[in-house]
């Protein structure tokens, strides 16, 4: 393990986190924080954004052996801004453009000058979007679960 | 000698672009567009994913589109597209027991934690057709309910706690994950690759072998233990990162069959198994897998092989529509030369049959005299 994972033992999940967000990130949400960057890196792509493919596994009964289940279109980019940091970026779908500005993000929240900004204009809105989408989708479900209740019959 | 015969250039292309044309029908209607095809016609689009054995909304929309709602030929025209792309590398293994479940119903517990969701199913509607589609109009919102936070245990978990059910299915260690994309097919197969050929089969296919056994063919007693549809993380290990990160959502339905089982020379009395996962919102296609995937578990359980649906080769070697369908199709492209030759070949052994038949007449008639 290198030195920065030494030092911060919880590094991988905060990136891990960073990461599954930004997958999730639209257009808007990218662009708009874009937009208001207070100022822009430079940036030079290293690989992509390009599109290919991830083979998705199951598992035998859920939980026994994995399997290949089929395949799923997968973005990727690398990118290196003017700073040295590199930013890796891999979101399911061919949305190239939205892939590049993540990667872009990925690398702005590494240098701990733009984190916060990455964080509060970017990150926390999507994890709140997502939890509103999450809740509105559990209770729009849980509105048809079945109620069972049993027929009294007879006269006592 | 073969003599190449060309011709037909001007007919090809003019029947592509008539094609196009009617592809795209009356002018003074607007076009349909990829969002609507995706929003609308939703389980159109999860089919031709789950037999593309490729998940993109948006491609298998525009697959939809390109070929006129033909299925099959959009599910030809999306497994072309994913030849065309690099392979990144291989998911963890989906965590189906955390899916964001959006319907989950047990047809052998009836209380169960987390209940039974029916979610958006065609299930008790009265399959009257509905004139207010006809016009465009409002439809309400769904109702929401306080959710009860209630963890969704997987059916067969709690089947297990008894231990008369039968695991997951397991393998040696060191077994790697088959991949039919990658490598010829060979019979027997394991059930990881008949798994993948059966995700990929065809619905029609899978549904009537299904109802096969269902009828006696193989007969395997089955319950559904568990059905449930939602929304999976796919993580993928990025070797730049050295972890694993989430890619996103999809969604998947899973259904867990559970079959009575007498127990034989090989197993004890106790509930087996069969498994189906399918992209999208699929259950009749996840039930008909499930059936199938036990189906064609007869060997290793022990059991008589009598039926089509237990016959791994018979069953795993016509699953998928595309090979079906361009080796039922091809029969239309010309096949001049054959057919001169066997037409030559008819003719012959008329003649040869009429000259036969004149002799012995002249022999008879000789022997008459």
């Amino acid at each position: 393990m290198d030195l920065a994972k030494q030092i911060e033992p919880n590094a991988d999940t905060a990136r891990r986190r960073a990461a599954g967000l930004l997958a999730r990130a639209t257009k808007d949400e990218l662009h708009a924080a874009w937009e208001r960057l207070p100022s822009r890196p430079e940036v030079t792509p290293v690989r992509g954004p390009e599109t290919g493919l991830v083979m998705v596994r199951g598992r035998i009964g859920g939980g026994g052996a994995p399997f290949n289940l089929g395949e799923a279109t997968v973005t990727r980019a690398t990118v290196l801004l003017g700073s040295g940091t590199a930013g890796h970026a891999h979101a399911l779908g061919t949305a190239k453009e939205n892939v590049r500005l993540a990667a872009i993000f990925d690398a702005l929240w590494q240098e701990p000058g733009t984190r916060d900004y990455v964080e509060a204009a970017l990150l926390a809105p999507i994890e709140a979007r997502i939890a509103v989408e999450d809740r509105q989708k559990a209770e729009e479900t849980a509105a048809t679960r079945v109620d069972f209740f049993t027929m009294v019959r007879g006269d006592d | 000698m073969y003599v190449a015969v060309k011709g037909g250039e001007a007919a090809i292309n003019n029947a592509h672009r008539l094609l196009a044309d009617r592809r795209r029908g009356d002018r003074s209607l607007p076009s349909v567009t990829i969002e609507q095809i995706v929003a609308q016609l939703g389980l159109a689009v999860d089919r031709v994913m789950a037999e593309a054995s490729l998940y993109d909304r948006s491609l298998a929309a525009l697959a939809i589109r390109q070929s006129r709602g033909d299925l099959i030929e959009a599910i030809f025209l999306l497994r072309a597209y994913r030849t065309t792309l690099p392979r990144f590398g291989t998911s963890v293994p989906v965590d189906t027991a955390n899916m964001k479940i959006e319907r989950r119903v047990s047809a052998t517990y009836k209380d169960l934690p987390g209940g039974q969701l029916l979610g958006p199913t065609f299930d008790y509607t009265h399959r009257l057709l509905d004139p207010s589609l006809l016009t465009d109009e409002a439809v309400e919102g769904p109702a929401r309910k306080d959710t009860t936070g209630e963890h969704a245990v997987r059916v067969s978990d709690i089947l297990a706690h008894e231990g008369l059910i039968e695991p997951d299915g397991e393998f040696a260690e060191d077994h790697q994950a088959g991949d039919l994309t990658r490598e010829p097919m060979e019979f027997p197969m394991s059930r990881d690759l008949r798994l993948q050929a059966l995700a990929r089969g065809d619905e029609g296919f899978l549904l009537a072998l299904g109802y096969s056994t269902q009828r006696g063919y193989g007969r395997n007693h089955p319950f559904v233990g568990e059905i449930r549809i939602g929304e999976v993380e796919v993580e993928l290990e990025v070797a730049e990162l050295g972890f694993a990160v989430s890619l996103g959502r999809i969604r998947i339905t899973e259904c867990q069959m559970v079959n009575q089982f007498k127990g034989s020379s090989k197993a004890p009395p106790q509930f087996t198994r069969g498994y189906g996962l399918v992209f999208g919102q699929s259950e009749r296609k996840a039930m008909s897998m499930s059936l199938v995937d036990r189906a064609l578990r007869a060997e290793e359980l022990g059991e008589d092989i009598i039926a089509p649906a237990q016959d791994e080769e018979f069953v795993i070697s016509h699953s998928d529509n595309v090979q079906a369908t361009g080796f039922v199709e091809h029969l239309k492209l010309p096949h001049y030369v054959d057919f001169q030759a066997e037409l030559a070949l008819v003719r012959k052994m008329r003649s040869d049959i009429e000259a036969a038949r004149k002799g012995d007449r002249g022999e008879m008639q000789e022997a008459a005299e």
